[in-house]
């Protein structure tokens, strides 16, 4: 179905709003990354087999007449929660549903959907308090989220562009071709301050008024997915929980600087999202939403995939370029900045994904809406990947400014099995480590700045007691060092070397000397490289060093690992005293190192051990320990 | 030459289907390499040829990104997640486990009987469920070392029968 005009659009969307009116109920079956990991599917599969065998299902296709009040089961994006999940939520009740599994569709249908009652026992239960927590909102985990960019995340079918339409999608850019110039959108876009998700935090509305001022005819729009950040997955999870707003978002931009095609550059490990965006794509275009003349105006706009191919460098702007254009991802020297020069070429915008899943928001309700939300300095919310030592991983998103006690304790319910808050890693490679005293710092672009952090794309990896930062500075340093590209000395040499002193520390075999020699080498690699990924590839040895020290004094001058983290300086060993000779450690130590009668203590043999810690975590007695 | 055409028809497929550009070459290797399980030499000699471009271009590009390999893999891939959150989630005695297991290093990552290779990757966007590990495309979450070798035995035995 073609959709030529404002008016086809508004009608369309009426029509589906119509047939979602009908819904009685909607279920909501999470079927993102993390939920499909853990058989969410199969749950979908069961739940839409059974409510049909009653006769109760709504029509799939939302432009069909629906002509009873039905129950429909849809796959969403992510909600947030992942590691509860499969989670199972209900429209418009708000329950939710944890760890389902499809052994439990039939007492669903039979108990909530039939007669509206509960299934206690797939409840939340809050660790805390031992509450069973009924709905979505009451949940400690989402009561203090505020969802802007993922407010259909979750709550849409991704791969149902009628969904996203309903909900009035493609409502933005059909206003601003008939309301707005390019001139107004940027005008629009700078007064709500929206600054780049990607990491850098440079005013959105700002970076397009250069490209906007460039002559034509050719520019372009790049929507930067590589999400390069280990332990950082809001990208992913926007483009698999609601792609057409990505598609939204660059049609936009597109217009505002006056590009006429748009690239979106994916990393490969995201299969899934690839999909879902490839068949957004197929769909806008079937439905001349994607195109020429759109809407019946003079705008075109064509939008293309590239797949990247594993290497973190390519989100940098120069070097996603470089890639597009089929070569090595390398950076080159700006200016000139894509903005100007960049594809092929030609004045190109490249936004981060999660910034372009704002625009539809702020061009619908407004600058004034948007930033209703956030701080002075940086205005609407942020979403924020929370993983690590937490009690509550998952997707959060924020309004700017919350603190970050906030966000590890009131909505990731602190640290899990009884650790202790140690540090926040935040901002991935380039960010730092924040320790208990800066917890009450706002989550601001500027405030974290200022110590030597940065929100970065929004990984935010918690850290307990038994977290060594030693160890922690050494593994980003591996990162950092695998993924320089080579191109200039004192990344290409200075991380190597840096990555030796912290390994040469972390075996205990560094010298006070060493960490001075630390300092000033990290400082020429900061001075010294080409791109951002050299430029903020000492961070995190830097903030250790300097929230940390007394660790890194431990393990030069004492010889230790406080955190009994690091694998050289461990042994472990089985308290004889203690040992009640139960055998559960022998089973599950992959080395065989371990070895004792049955009701006798026993030994683990320090030649074959690993040092896994899985027996440690099996010995319901506490005899296992490290020393 | 006859011959060779004949044996690299896919190959010229794959390069035809995207018209011979040049800026498309990482699509085309990701394509021959999905095709193959890995990137030959003679392979990557033959698109330079067929593309007209340097071999050096092309061996660039194919070293450059971590998602190409050279050299054959095992039947099933298993790629270890060690990204942040997996990593203070005990990802490393994962591997560890791994490693003895199969008889492999990083040096080394391939098993002889050339069934497994062991892959580290540096997120996989499923933090949440971390320590995360792709065993045979399967995405496995909260894993232990004891964990995985119980999936890489189940996988082993499967193998032995085709
Ligand atoms: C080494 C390096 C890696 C980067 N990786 C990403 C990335 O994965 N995703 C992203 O959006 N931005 C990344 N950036 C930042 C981008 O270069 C760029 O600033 C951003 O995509 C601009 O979009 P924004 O203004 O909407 O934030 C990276 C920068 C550097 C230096
Ligand atoms: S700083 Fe590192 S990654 Fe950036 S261009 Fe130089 S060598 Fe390459
Ligand atoms: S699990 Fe603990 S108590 Fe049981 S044999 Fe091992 S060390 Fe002893
Ligand atoms: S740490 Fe791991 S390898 Fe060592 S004895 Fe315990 S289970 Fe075995
Ligand atoms: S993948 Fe289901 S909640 Fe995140
Ligand atoms: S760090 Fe392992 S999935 Fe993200």
């Amino acid at each position: 179905m073609l959709i030529k005009s404002h008016d086809d659009l508004k009608q369309l969307r009426q029509k589906v709003k119509a047939a979602l009116d009908q819904e009685k109920m909607r279920i909501l079956v999470c079927a993102g990354t993390g939920c499909v990991a853990n058989g969410s599917l199969k749950v979908y599969a069961a739940l839409k087999r059974m409510i049909e065998e009653k006769g109760l299902l709504t029509s799939v296709e939302l432009v069909e007449e629906v002509s009873h009040e039905g129950i429909a089961v849809n796959i969403s994006g992510c909600h947030g929660f992942c590691q509860m999940g499969p989670l199972v939520r209900f429209e418009p009740s708000g329950l939710l549903y944890c760890k389902v599994k499809e052994e439990d569709a039939e007492e669903i249908v039979n108990t909530t959907v039939l007669n509206n009652g509960i299934v206690e026992r797939l409840l939340y239960e809050d660790p805390n308090t031992g509450e069973k927590i009924k709905t979505q909102d009451e949940n400690p985990f989402y009561k203090r989220q505020e969802r802007v960019t993922l407010r259909y995340c979750g709550r849409i079918d991704p791969d149902d562009i009628y969904d996203y339409i309903a909900h009035r999608g493609y409502r933005a850019i059909s206003k601003i071709l008939q309301e707005m110039n390019p001139e107004e959108v940027i005008k629009e876009v700078n007064d709500s301050g929206l600054r780049g998700r990607g990491g850098g935090g440079f005013p959105t509305g700002r970076k397009w008024s250069f490209a906007a001022s460039q002559p034509g005819p050719k520019k372009y729009i790049i929507c930067n997915g590589d999400e390069g950040d280990p332990g950082a997955f809001m990208d992913r999870s926007v483009m698999e929980g609601n792609p057409h707003s990505v598609l939204e978002g660059m049609m936009i931009a597109g217009y505002a600087i006056g590009a006429n095609e748009g690239y979106i550059y994916a990393r490969a490990e995201y299969p899934l999202a690839i999909k879902r965006m490839r068949k957004a794509i197929a769909d806008a275009e079937a439905h001349g939403l994607l195109g020429n003349n759109i809407l019946g105006s003079d705008f075109n706009f064509k939008i293309n995939i590239k797949e990247g191919a594993g290497a973190f460098v390519c989100g940098e702007e120069t070097a996603l370029i470089a890639s597009i254009e089929g070569e090595r991802g390398m950076p080159r020297p700006r200016p000139p900045f894509p903005a100007v020069k960049g594809l092929w070429g030609c004045p190109t915008i490249i936004n981060n994904v999660e910034t372009l899943a704002n625009l539809r928001y702020i061009i619908n309700n407004g600058a004034g809406e948007f930033k209703k939300y956030g701080t002075a300095g940086s205005s609407g919310t942020k979403t924020f990947a929370l993983a690590g030592q937490v009690q509550n991983t998952g997707l959060v998103e924020v309004p700017m400014g919350v603190t970050l006690r906030e966000v590890v304790f009131d909505i990731g319910g602190g640290l899990r099995d009884g650790k202790k808050y140690k540090s926040v890693q935040i901002g991935g490679p380039s960010g730092g480590c924040l320790t208990e005293d800066k917890l009450d710092l706002p989550l601001d672009y500027d405030e974290l700045m200022k110590v030597g952090a940065m929100i970065g794309s929004g990984g935010l990896v918690v850290m307990g007691d038994d977290t060594c930062m030693v160890e922690t500075a050494k593994f980003f340093m591996g990162f950092v060092q695998n993924e320089s590209c080579g191109k200039c000395v004192p990344c290409r040499e200075g991380t190597k070397q840096l990555l030796a002193l912290l390994t040469k520390i972390t075996e205990g075999k560094g010298t006070e000397a060493d960490l001075d020699l630390l300092e000033e080498l990290a400082q020429n690699v900061k001075d010294g490289s080409l791109c951002g990924l050299g430029k903020t590839a000492p961070n995190p040895v830097l903030t250790t060093l300097r929230y940390f020290r007394d660790e890194y004094i431990a393990h030069v001058r004492d010889k230790k690992c406080p955190a009994g983290a690091c694998q050289a300086l461990k042994e472990y060993y089985i308290n004889p005293e203690k040992c009640k000779g139960c055998t559960v450690c022998s089973r599950v130590c992959p080395a065989g190192a371990i070895t004792g009668e049955k009701k006798q203590p026993h030994v683990i043999n320090v030649d074959l051990c690993l040092k896994c810690g899985a027996c440690m975590e099996k010995c319901k007695f506490g005899s296992i320990e490290i020393r | 030459m006859e011959n060779r055409d004949i044996k690299f028809l896919n190959v010229q497929k794959i390069i035809d289907s995207h018209e011979g550009k040049v800026s498309h070459l990482i699509g085309i290797l990701q394509e021959v390499q999905s095709d193959y399980g890995y990137l030959p030499k003679e392979v990557l000699t033959y698109i330079a040829t067929s593309m007209g471009i340097s071999p050096a271009t092309v061996l660039g590009v194919a070293t450059f990104y971590a998602q190409f390999s050279l050299i054959p893999k095992g039947k099933y891939v298993i790629r270890v997640c060690d990204g942040t959150a997996c990593h203070v989630r005990g990802s490393e005695p994962i591997m560890m486990a791994l490693r003895k297991e199969l008889g492999i290093n990083t040096e080394k990552p391939t098993t002889d009987d050339l069934m497994f290779t062991l892959e580290t990757v540096s997120c996989l966007g499923a933090c949440g469920l971390a320590p995360v590990v792709v065993a045979d495309e399967e995405v496995h979450g909260q894993m232990t070392p004891d964990g995985i070798l119980e999936i890489v035995r189940k996988l082993a035995p499967a193998a032995s029968e085709n």
